[in-house]
């Protein structure tokens, strides 16, 4: 059975979450870590076996995401607009795509969770209980990755692809005008901050130093674990019903004008409760 | 040089003090009460006076902000004006959410705190640092009493707002609901959807609807009152009468310095 998802804080007073089916996983780690091109690897691994899987990444909500890039391309955010805005997205995606699609029993990869604003807000100096509580409307995820790694393979790793850019450097906290000593320390707190939040809240880690072979092999053996323990159910005969959540611009129809759930229909419904071959 | 106004809004830190802390929120602003230092006094200057009105749509606050800027510029005081939710920041992304009503209880109150940060760090505290007087249309309050009338949780709303420097009087523009729905149906030909709550399904008739939200949001304000110890003003009064008592008791928060009176 789906375990009952949590809040990390004061949560949404207004939102149910009684009735989340789907399994939250979260992927972490810092910048060029290879974070994204493993979560869709894995994605595909898991619609293959036929789960609904809904991916979600940092910056990339309807609300936000044009604000966020032009705050990026001009300098004028501060440690706290930053965070704030970030916060702002999550919100976003949580409540319009998340959440849905947890109560839709699907598998969500969220590339990047609270945990990146925790670590890059507390790096810029943020009170780590202040930013806390300003997530405390997030959803306690069922797993998280964590990719691991060293500021001193790390750079070199990111350098041999493109360059590094202004905020993965850290140029905003002025730490000094070479690119690649900020970027050294900036990675370096960063890394630090995962790596304490790794401890604080039971990451699964995984040593991002091996082949993406390697790692996506050892992120698939623990996501199997967890849908098998939660008796995950696949999706495949009920995928009209699901229509709406995979292709969002297939559903011209106007919906309701509140932050109502989309009308999907329980992929459960009508099966026997945890099947055997689940 | 010490201050006391033990009728000053609480709770809410006053973060002059250095750059350090301005970007280091308190915790809980609930297990501090709010001490004053004014940063102004090392450097010798004193720091400019942060005003705050608040109230409901139609409360006349703003009426009444401009004619004490008038007034404190009459003065020789320097005066600047900040409004809610006028930066620059967000604007495309608040304007977007609220055509295509894509806003949520969270992300309408994480989107005008961050507006609000950005006000704080820009428009507010480099003020105060240098001196000027900053008069502020709506305040953090207006965020605790729409959020909280929206559905969020109040302590989560208050810690959001913790990075927020205490102003030195808060004054609260007090009227009956009525009062305040016949100004606002007179003065303007449609409601707008969020300033009416519609978001919140309380009713499908803007005007019903804008009662019942404001409604829920007064009663925010009233129990706020006291814990932040607004100065009330009855908002029912004649705007002469109202300006008076404002004067009166900005011109005591300038008398304690011994500043410009």
């Amino acid at each position: 059975m789906a375990a009952r998802k949590r809040f990390f804080g004061h949560g949404l007073p207004y939102a149910s979450v009684e009735d989340l089916k789907g399994a939250l996983i979260t992927i972490e780690g810092t910048d060029g870590v290879g974070r994204t091109s493993q979560v869709a690897s894995l994605k595909q691994w898991l619609e293959v076996q036929g789960y609904g899987v809904i991916e979600t990444g940092w910056t990339r909500s309807e609300l936000m995401s044009e604000t966020i890039m032009a705050a990026k391309a001009g300098h004028s955010m501060n440690q706290l607009t930053f965070s704030l805005l970030y916060a702002t997205d999550f919100a976003d995606r949580l409540e319009k795509i998340v959440i849905p699609a947890l109560r839709s029993g699907f598998v969500v990869l969220a590339d990047r969770y609270v945990f990146t604003a925790f670590a890059r807000s507390v790096a810029r100096g943020a009170d780590p209980a202040w930013i806390r509580n300003v997530f405390g409307f997030a959803l306690v995820p069922d797993m998280t990755l964590y990719l691991r790694i060293d500021v001193d393979t790390l750079l070199p790793r990111i350098l041999q692809n493109r360059r590094v850019d202004f905020w993965e450097a850290g140029m905003d906290m002025h730490l000094g005008t070479d690119l690649y000593e900020s970027a050294r320390r900036y990675q370096w707190r960063l890394i630090r901050e995962y790596n304490r939040l790794a401890r604080e809240y039971g990451f699964l880690s995984i040593d991002a130093t091996l082949t993406p072979e390697e790692i996506q092999a050892k992120m698939r053996r623990r996501v199997q674990a967890l849908l098998e323990e939660r008796r995950m159910q696949t999706l495949t005969d009920n995928l009209e019903s699901l229509r709406p959540l995979l292709f969002e611009d297939a559903e011209e129809t106007p919906r309701p004008a509140a932050a109502a759930p989309l009308p999907v229909v329980d992929p459960r419904r009508g099966r026997p409760a945890n099947p055997p071959d689940a | 040089m010490r201050r006391r106004d033990p009728v000053a809004p609480r709770r809410l830190n006053l973060r002059l003090d250095s750059d350090a802390a301005a970007a280091r929120p308190a915790a809980s602003p609930v297990a501090r009460p709010g001490r004053r230092r004014p940063s102004g006094a090392r450097a010798g200057r004193p720091r400019g006076r942060l005003i705050v009105v608040e109230g409901i749509d139609g409360s006349g606050k703003s009426t009444q902000i401009q004619l004490l800027r008038k007034w404190l510029e009459a003065r020789g005081h320097k005066v600047v004006f900040t409004e809610w939710n006028s930066s620059d920041l967000v604007r495309l992304a608040t304007k977007r959410g609220k055509k295509k009503n894509l806003l949520t209880p969270t992300t309408f109150s994480l989107l005008h705190a961050t507006d609000f940060a950005d006000r704080l760090t820009y428009d507010i505290i480099p003020y105060l640092k240098a001196g000027i007087t900053v008069l502020a249309d709506r305040y953090v309050y207006t965020a605790f009493a729409r959020d909280i009338a929206r559905g969020v949780d109040p302590r989560w709303v208050r810690e959001l707002y913790a990075f927020a420097v205490k102003p030195d009087a808060a004054f609260y523009f007090r009227v009956p609901l009525d009062v305040a729905v016949r100004r606002i149906l007179g003065a303007r030909a449609k409601i707008k959807f969020y300033e009416a709550g519609m978001d919140l399904g309380l009713s499908g008739d803007p005007v019903e609807s804008f009662r019942l939200f404001q409604g829920r949001v007064l009663e925010q304000y009233d129990a706020l009152t006291g814990e932040y110890g607004f100065r009330v003003i009855d908002g029912t009064r004649s705007i002469d009468a109202q300006q008076r008592q404002v004067r009166d008791i900005v011109r005591r928060l300038y008398d304690e310095e011994g500043a410009v009176a």
